[in-house]
């Protein structure tokens, strides 16, 4: 035998990394509807609901600049993991890959690094449009240091969470609509196209108050509103503690689904 | 220890039996061709052996290991040519051998492998811009750039061109003149017969027939057939060596104008094996 290593895993998920950013951006679709979406979704929120929040002198629109930057990260994360999985599943990417001596961890992490590198740039397109067509004020340093830990663990926990529900999607066709039914609907009552979640009876503040988006979005207002926007949240507090709390809990969460659902080929094989 | 041993190997999805207890031993070094209808059973048993299907039930080692439970080390020492894949549709053929390539512990220099399979022309091209056949060798060139023990090639050269498919058949050679093991599946007669020192038949899930392309089926024993015409007179025998018969034929100054000797082809007795199985 020749006295040559196997390159490890960490090796092997950065050169996953590039080859999926790499295909990402020449499927020029992709590209447009993964980063203009959220975009577009945006301008027309801020266009069509145009007013200020009463005495606070806060727009609408940079409201929903913070709250569409979770959107963006849901969005990234939970649909291009859950439907690309579905897709390297039946183009054969996986069953190619397992075929060598790559681990699933190494691909998981390629897939981690696309989404982090896509929501870098999702993100930083959102805060571009709230700081030049809506006037929003960049926030100090102390709660840019908030936004690192909660951006961190929203991707992570999306991701996560994409990758466990792939398993439910037979056909990468209907991935689109399968992945849509949660997001949709989570984005209503946790206080990204509805705001102040208030508005919401409580039993539906308490079932959004058990998944990550709620937090997610509060979080970001946090970062990019005045304090005392604060009154407008469900507790009345920006309850920072709770929100890496529950956010930790969904990457654990998340972990945990991964390990038992990942699979390399369909079932029943 | 043979580099492929597997007894008594059966598959059953949901009630239906793809494979039903099959032997094979394959050992280091050979050509080994699994030859056999549409549904046979080829892809399932090639799949199993390669650690992507579970078996249902029977013994198989491969490299040593059982492929249900064998790890990376076993997996950096096979190299798999799957019967259908789309994946790397927007990565050029350099960017995917180089890519595969660095998952492997000494892996052969890209340009020699895409040159290998022929596309050197078309390394910078895209592969979802290859035709069927570009892209078929693009699976192999990814199948061996790893240097592989044992390589698993599942119908290779479909959509290939006859000229297309000479030169993989002479790629075939080279690597197995390396020492490089290699199963096969194949329903193209010719492939087997030009290029396996054994081969088996499958049918229905079964291995209805095995041995050399000179010998598969009792081809070897089958003797000839002699066809001649005297006097106006149809004549044929069916003789387990025909020097004979034709030698006495030559003294007693017969008219030969017409004189045939036939054996059944590798086509014959195929047909004839699977025709009694189906
Ligand atoms: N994943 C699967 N689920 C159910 N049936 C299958 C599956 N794969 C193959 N089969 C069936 O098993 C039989 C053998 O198929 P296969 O191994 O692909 O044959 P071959 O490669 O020789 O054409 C066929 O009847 C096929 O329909
Ligand atoms: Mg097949």
């Amino acid at each position: 035998m020749t006295a040559a290593v196997l390159p490890g895993t960490a090796h092997n998920g950065l050169a996953r990394g590039r080859v999926e950013l790499l295909q990402f951006i020449r499927d020029r679709t992709a590209v447009i509807f993964t980063f203009a979406f959220p975009a577009m979704l945006l301008l027309l929120f801020g266009t069509i609901f145009g007013d200020s929040y009463e005495d606070t002198g806060v727009s609408v629109s940079q409201v929903y600049t913070a709250s569409m930057i979770a959107y963006g990260i849901l969005s990234t994360g939970f649909i291009t993991m859950g439907s690309g999985l579905a897709m390297d599943r039946e183009d054969g990417t996986l069953k190619r890959l397992h075929g060598t001596p790559i681990t699933a961890t190494a691909y998981l992490l390629g897939k981690l690094i696309l989404v982090l590198v896509l929501s870098v740039a999702e993100v930083t397109l959102l805060i571009l449009v709230g700081v030049l067509v809506y006037d929003m004020p960049l926030p100090d340093a102390s709660h840019w240091v908030v936004f690192g830990w909660l951006f961190l663990l929203s991707v992570i926990a999306c991701t996560l969470c994409g990758i466990a529900v792939s398993a439910l999607v037979k056909r990468a066709r209907t991935a689109g609509a399968i992945l849509n039914v949660p997001l949709v609907a989570l984005q209503f009552i946790s206080g990204v196209f509805i705001h102040p979640i208030t508005q919401l009876p409580s039993w539906l503040i308490t079932v959004a108050s058990l998944f990550p988006v709620k937090w997610m979005s509060q979080g970001f207002r946090y970062v990019f509103l005045p304090d005392e926007m604060k009154v407008y949240e469900a507790a009345g507090q920006w309850e920072l503690g709770r929100i890496a709390l529950v956010l930790g809990a969904w990457c654990v969460i998340g972990l945990a689904l991964c390990l038992v659902t990942f699979r390399w080929t369909e079932k029943d094989r | 220890m043979d580099v492929i041993e597997v007894r008594g190997l059966r598959k059953t999805y949901r009630g239906h039996d793809a494979v039903r207890g099959i032997d094979l031993s394959v050992p280091r070094g050979e050509v080994f061709a699994l030859l056999g209808p549409n549904g046979a059973g080829k892809t399932t048993t090639v799949e199993i052996l390669e650690g992507h299907r579970k078996r249902s039930g029977g013994e198989a080692r491969v490299l040593g290991e059982d492929p249900g439970t064998a790890g990376r080390d076993w997996r950096a020492r096979i190299g798999v040519v799957l019967q259908d894949a789309d994946d790397a549709a927007d990565l050029t053929v350099t960017e995917m051998v180089r890519h595969m390539a660095g998952f492997y512990p000494d892996p052969r220099p890209v340009a020699e492998v895409i040159d290998l399979v022929g596309l050197t022309e078309k390394s910078k091209a895209r592969i979802r811009t290859l035709s069927g056949g570009q892209r078929r060798r693009v699976d192999v060139a990814l199948g061996i750039v790893g240097r592989p023990e044992l390589l698993f090639l599942d119908e290779p050269t479909t959509g290939f061109d006859p000229a297309a498919r000479r030169q993989f058949w002479d790629l075939i050679r080279a690597l197995a003149t390396e020492g490089t093991t290699i199963l096969l599946t194949t329903h193209y007669l010719e492939e087997a017969e030009a290029l396996a020192d054994r081969l088996a038949v499958l049918s229905g899930g079964v291995i209805v027939a095995e041995g050399t392309p000179a010998t598969l089926g009792g081809r070897g024993a089958a003797g000839a057939k002699v066809s001649w015409r005297h006097e106006g007179v149809q004549h044929t025998e069916q003789v387990a060596d025909p020097t004979e018969l034709i030698r006495k034929l030559v003294a007693e100054d017969a008219d030969l104008t017409t004189l045939t000797v036939t054996r059944p082809t590798l086509e014959d007795t195929y047909l004839t094996l699977i025709g009694d199985h189906r």
